[in-house]
């Protein structure tokens, strides 16, 4: 792996962003290197989502650079950022809610779908442009929907389903857009434990199997231990730590903050 | 993985041998409607013909992409003015004149589109409405145009057939209405319409999907406006004379409100909605010529609800029924459907 001109995967360099004089984000710098679960913890408000706010596009950076695949991103659209490869799931979901699950799906398909316009509109067989495009996409989406079993909820309308389904979907529709880079934001929250036992073997497996990088955002301190490779502490927008499971464990302002009590591992919001 | 599943079904125009069945019936009967039926009623499925093409345009707009327009009778408009002087001044075919027409007129919906990006809502309703009176007030000064005289509509020929009858026009009217909704149903169902649906349902997400709103909340204007447009190209040899006057704000809130009598975001609701209207707004205006009730509701609107003194009955008629379907209905003719389907479904249960 250690060649000389290793182009980074992804690299935040100290990025800033301001709300109203609030430093939201503090000259944040971190790493991530391919294939790794990378977490950023911190308590509510220390400016988490608004970091991949930034890393999508829908906020634009006072300062800084954010580099993906050798290539700055800070300040572009959303949409760009996208068809680069990286995906995002939302903490407040952000669904399509008067589409089925398959429909949301297939617009994670939607920056490989070429029919536009014009094909689309004389659409008129199976064997039109569009309609095969349409059925090699929804056999690629039907790939997802029985990795993430949900196929029970294939063709439901999801603004009718249950929470925890909800967020699957939405996990669902970004790894259809097939990212290299995958940003989480919370996807275990509202969850109940079986739930959240699944979406922890979903993200490993998201990794493990289809090698996708991923930058998560967890308040579960314990599942945050458990997956990641490695973690960043923010708070206040500013950096506290960054490092090994282990090594977040022991740093001082993390054991006040987070790991003071023991009761407290379980459930830190 | 279920292999034999096939993917095409989801998107097949005609879901179903019995949708294909129900779809060809329709044909039939529209195709022998002419026959079965005096020409009145010709003339009104003529007018509700091209009130269904707006109705769908406006509803890709308002009801799939969620961007509101009380503008619409300015495209309107530019589709009848631009087809007429195409064919009078440059000597176009009535096709090639009515396809450029609505072109134009989808080129303004662009432009328009374009502001619209950072408009909203209330917003968005005041920009629109600004469109619609200014091209009317355009139009209204430009002599080329005929000014407040108006313009006549040509002859109306289609490589050797004269179209010199309702009949005959309906047959034409027929054909690109279906065709446009077939074609609409088609773009709501692939990539484009997708888009449309899940910039309105959930923007930034839409975005985050590689989904640029930009582009398609501009195509979505665009596409509207060459709806609507060509509708308005085959108004003006519905009418055979046009007028400014005609293109007014009240038919760009007529516009708008079949797309919600019928339903938001239903291309069924489009069809049902404008159909209902049209019906309605020919239909009322013999209202003051029913025996007995027709002169008693003449005076009762004189002398309670009119401020001028000049009969309204028609409008609070129309109004009245409005207002009812959303009351009792807020997904419009549409939800109505919608719960006979599931009514039936389950009966006897
Ligand atoms: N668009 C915005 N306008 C103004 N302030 C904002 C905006 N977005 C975020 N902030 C502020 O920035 C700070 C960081 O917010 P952020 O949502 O990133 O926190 P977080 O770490 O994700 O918290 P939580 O764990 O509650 O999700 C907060 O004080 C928030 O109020
Ligand atoms: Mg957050």
């Amino acid at each position: 792996m250690e060649t000389k001109n290793r182009t980074i995967f992804f690299e935040v360099c100290n990025l800033s962003i301001s709300f109203g004089g609030l430093d939201a984000l503090n000259d944040i710098s971190f790493e991530v290197h391919k294939g790794e679960i990378f977490s950023i913890i911190g308590p509510n408000g220390a400016g988490k989502t608004t970091l991949f706010n930034c890393i999508n596009g829908i906020y634009k950076p006072d300062g800084g650079h954010i580099i993906f695949k050798g290539q700055k991103i800070q300040g572009k659209r959303p949409d760009y950022v996208a068809r680069l490869g990286i995906g995002r799931t939302f903490q407040n979901i952000e669904l399509f809610t008067h589409m089925s699950t398959m429909e949301n799906l297939m617009l994670g398909r939607h920056r490989y779908i070429k029919a536009g316009l014009l094909r689309g509109a004389i659409m008129w067989a199976k064997r039109s442009f569009a309609g095969r495009e349409e059925v090699a996409h929804r056999r690629k989406v039907e790939e997802i929907i029985d990795f993430l079993d949900l196929q029970s909820v294939r063709n439901k309308f999801v603004g009718s389903l249950p929470y925890g389904t909800q967020k699957q979907v939405e996990l669902g529709r970004a790894l259809a857009m097939e990212p290299e880079l995958l940003l989480l934001d919370e996807p275990c929250s509202g969850m109940n434990s079986e739930e959240k036992q699944d979406m922890i073997f979903w993200i490993k497996d998201i990794q493990d199997a289809l090698g996708i990088t991923i930058l998560l955002i967890e308040h579960d301190m314990k599942m945050v231990m458990d997956i990641s490779n490695r973690i960043l502490v923010i708070n206040f927008g500013k950096i506290v730590t960054e490092g090994s499971p282990e090594e977040v464990q022991k740093h001082p302002e993390v054991l006040r903050a987070y790991l003071g009590e023991q009761d407290n591992l379980e459930n830190i919001a | 993985m279920d292999m034999k599943r096939d993917y095409y079904e989801d998107v097949r125009l005609f879901g179903s041998k019995v949708v294909l069945f129900w779809f060809l019936v329709l044909i039939a009967f529209l195709g022998f409607f002419p026959f079965l039926f005096r020409n009145y009623y010709v003339y009104l499925a003529n007018y509700m013909a091209i009130n269904v093409l707006v109705a769908i345009g406006l509803n890709l707009l308002v009801g799939y992409t969620g961007q509101i327009s009380l503008g619409h009778a300015g495209f309107f408009a530019i589709g009848a003015y631009g087809t007429i002087t195409l064919m009078t001044s440059a000597h176009l075919p009535f096709l090639v004149a009515l396809v450029l027409a609505a072109i134009g007129a989808a080129l303004l919906g662009f432009l328009l589109g374009l502001p619209a990006l950072r408009l909203e809502g209330p917003y968005l309703s005041i920009a629109t409405l600004g469109f619609g009176l200014t091209i009317t007030q355009v139009i209204g000064r430009i002599g080329f145009f005929g000014g407040r005289q108006g313009l006549h509509a040509p002859e109306l020929t289609i490589f050797s057939w004269h179209l010199d009858s309702d009949r005959d026009f309906y047959y034409l009217l027929i054909t690109i209405t279906v065709i446009l909704t077939l074609v609409a149903r088609n773009l709501v169902k692939t990539k484009v319409g997708r888009a449309f649906i899940a910039i309105r349902d959930a923007d930034i997400a839409a975005e985050t999907l590689g989904v640029n709103i930009m582009l398609y909340k501009t195509l979505a204007f665009a596409v509207s406006a060459f709806y609507t447009g060509l509708a308005g190209g085959l108004y003006a040899f519905v009418l055979r004379f046009i007028e400014p006057q005609i293109f007014s704000l009240l038919m760009s809130i007529i516009f708008l409100a079949m797309v919600v009598v019928g339903g938001l975001g239903s291309l069924f609701g489009s069809i049902a909605g404008a159909c209902l209207l049209s019906w309605l707004d020919l239909e009322l205006r013999n209202i003051l010529s029913i025996p007995y009730l027709g002169g008693w509701l003449e005076a009762l609107s004189k002398s309670y609800f009119s401020i001028t003194g000049v009969s309204n009955i028609q409008l609070i008629i129309y109004g009245s029924i409005m207002v009812s379907i959303m009351l009792f209905e807020p997904l419009g003719i549409y939800g109505i459907w919608i719960r006979t389907k599931l009514y039936w479904k389950t009966w006897p249960f």
